[in-house]
C-alpha cells in the first residue's frame, strides 16, 4: 500500500536519507526507532510530502507522492499525521478542532461533522471536553484531540511522529491505549516513537534507522530482544536503561 | 466681550465649514484605510511568498513607500501623474496617495502577524488536506489577527490625523477649511483650536476601538 523506494535526502552536506526504503502493507503497523538525527521524522514527513525528498519514490497505493504536485493535497486528506507537539488549533475547541478537516476539505455537512466528531472524542475518551480549547487540556488530552482530528478525515494510514515524547510520563498511558485501540481495529500505522514497550507489543514489523539508513528491520521479537547489529543494541541499551 | 463669548460666537460662525471639513476627513480616511488594507495584504502575502518573483518587487516598493514623505507622494499623484496623462481630482489623488503610502506600514504589520503563526499549524492544516488558500483562511488569519489587529488600531488613528496633509493638494478637508478660514478671518487661536478639537473628537472613538480591539484580540 505504501512504497518507499530508495529515498534520499540532504540538507548540504548532511545527509539526513540514505537510500531509505519501507514498504507498509494495508493493517500492519511499523513502528520506526533509532537515535535523535537518524531520520526517523524526517522519513515519516516525506511520506506525506511534508518534507521533500531529492531521490527514490513514494508511492501510496500507487500515486506518486511529491509535495509539488496538485495530487498532493488529496494524499494528505487520505493520510493521519500526528505530530510530536499536537499542533492543535488554538482558536477551535477540541470539536471544532476535529470537524476542520471534514468540514472545510472534505465539506461535510457541519451537523452531520460534528457528530462524527463528538463520537470520535468519546472514542477516544474525551467525551466530558468536547467543548474545552485546547490550552484547558493537558498534553495527553491534546494529543488524543489530535488523533481524533487525523481519524476524521477516514485516513487510510497513522502516521505518528514521536507522539508521546512531549508528554508528562504519567499521561503517556492514556496516548498509547488510543493507538493500541486503533492498531487492533486494523489501522494502518506507521509510529516513530521511543516507547520500546509499544513497539514490543503492537507492532508487527519494527525498523531501525541510524544515518538515514534502515539498519535492520524484522519482527519486534527479534529487533527489540535479539538484534543483529551493535548499534541497535547500544542504543536499546540506552533507552530501556531509565525505564529498568 | 469676553474672550471666551467672542471664541464660542465666532465657533458657531466657522463650525458649519469645518463641519463640511470634517465629512470630507472621514471620507479620505475611511477611503485611505480600505485601499491601504487590501494593497498591504498583498504587499504582505507577497513578501512571504515563496517565489522570489513575487518577494523582490513588494519589499522594493515597501522600501521605497516609506522611505518618501507622504507629502512628496502626494504632489506626484495630483501634480506629476496629469504630466504622464493620468488625471485624478483632488479627492482621489488624496485617498490613492494616502492608501499606497499606508500600504507599507500595514504591509509590515500583516506579516508580522502572519509571522508570528507557529509553522507546526501550518503543517497540521496541510496534513488535514488544506489548500494554500484554506490554510490561510481558516487557520492563519484567525491567528495572525490577533498579532495584527492592535497595531491596526494605532495605524487608523494615524491615518485620521495624516488625512490633513490631503490639504497640500487642495483636498477639502477639515485642515484646509481651517487655513481658508483664518486666512480671511485672521482668527488663527479660534480656528486652529476648533480644528485641533475636531480631530480630537474624531480620534475618541477610534481610540476606544482600538483599545476594545486589543482586549478582544490580544493574548488571552
Amino acid at each position: 500500500m505504501i512504497v518507499v523506494d530508495r529515498i534520499g535526502k540532504s540538507f548540504g552536506a548532511n545527509v539526513v536519507l540514505d537510500d531509505f526504503s519501507l514498504t507498509v502493507a494495508k493493517g500492519e503497523v511499523v513502528c520506526i526507532i533509532g537515535p535523535s538525527g537518524s531520520g526517523k521524522s524526517t522519513a515519516l514527513r516525506c511520506i506525506n510530502g511534508l518534507e521533500s525528498y531529492d531521490s527514490g519514490n513514494i508511492t501510496i497505493d500507487g500515486v506518486r507522492v511529491s509535495r509539488d504536485e496538485p495530487s498532493i493535497h488529496a494524499i494528505r486528506s487520505e493520510t493521519g499525521m500526528v505530530f510530536q507537539r499536537f499542533n492543535l488549533f488554538p482558536h477551535r475547541t477540541a470539536v471544532e478542532n476535529v470537524m476542520e478537516g471534514p468540514v472545510h476539505v472534505k465539506r461535510i455537512p457541519r451537523a452531520e461533522a460534528r457528530a462524527r466528531a463528538v463520537a470520535l472524542l468519546e472514542k477516544v475518551g474525551l467525551a466530558h471536553r468536547i467543548d474545552a480549547y485546547p490550552d484547558r487540556l493537558s498534553g495527553g488530552q491534546q494529543q488524543r484531540v489530535a488523533i481524533a482530528r487525523a481519524l476524521a478525515m477516514q485516513p487510510k494510514v497513522m502516521l505518528f511522529d514521536e507522539p508521546t515524547s512531549a508528554l508528562d510520563p504519567e499521561l503517556v498511558g492514556d496516548v498509547l491505549k488510543v493507538m493500541l485501540t486503533l492498531a487492533r481495529e486494523g489501522m494502518t500505522m506507521i509510529v516513530v516513537t521511543h516507547e520500546i514497550g509499544f513497539a514490543a507489543e503492537v507492532a508487527h514489523r519494527v525498523l531501525f534507522l541510524d544515518h538515514g539508513k534502515v539498519l535492520e528491520q524484522g519482527p519486534p521479537g527479534q529487533i527489540l530482544r535479539d538484534p543483529r547489529h551493535e548499534r541497535t543494541r547500544d542504543f536499546l541499551q540506552r533507552v530501556l536503561r531509565p525505564a529498568a | 466681550m469676553p474672550v471666551l463669548a467672542r471664541f464660542l460666537a465666532d465657533a458657531r460662525d466657522f463650525l458649519p465649514i469645518l463641519l463640511q471639513g470634517c465629512v470630507v476627513t472621514i471620507q479620505l480616511t475611511l477611503a485611505a484605510l480600505v485601499l491601504s488594507t487590501l494593497l498591504g495584504f498583498v504587499w504582505a502575502l507577497m513578501r512571504l511568498s515563496p517565489s522570489a518573483l513575487l518577494r523582490w518587487p513588494a519589499a522594493t516598493f515597501v522600501t521605497v513607500i516609506r522611505g518618501i514623505p507622504i507629502i512628496v507622494q502626494l504632489f506626484y499623484m495630483y501634480f506629476v501623474l496629469p504630466e504622464l496623462g493620468i488625471q485624478l481630482n483632488a479627492f482621489q489623488a488624496g485617498f490613492i496617495g494616502l492608501g499606497i503610502a499606508y500600504s507599507a506600514y500595514q504591509a509590515e504589520n500583516f506579516r508580522a502577524g502572519i509571522e508570528a503563526v507557529e509553522h507546526g499549524q501550518i503543517e497540521a492544516a496541510q496534513s488535514l488536506g488544506m489548500r494554500p488558500a484554506v490554510v490561510m483562511r481558516r487557520v492563519i488569519l484567525p491567528q495572525a489577527i490577533r498579532v495584527f489587529l492592535p497595531p491596526y488600531g494605532n495605524t487608523m488613528i494615524m491615518m485620521l490625523k495624516d488625512s490633513s496633509i490631503a490639504s497640500a493638494i487642495t483636498v477639502a478637508e477639515l485642515t484646509r477649511g481651517g487655513q481658508l478660514i483664518a486666512a480671511s478671518t485672521f482668527k488663527n487661536m479660534t480656528v486652529f483650536t476648533l480644528v485641533a478639537l475636531l480631530y480630537l473628537t474624531m480620534s475618541l472613538p477610534l481610540t476606544f476601538f482600538a483599545r476594545w480591539l486589543e482586549r478582544k484580540f490580544g493574548r488571552k
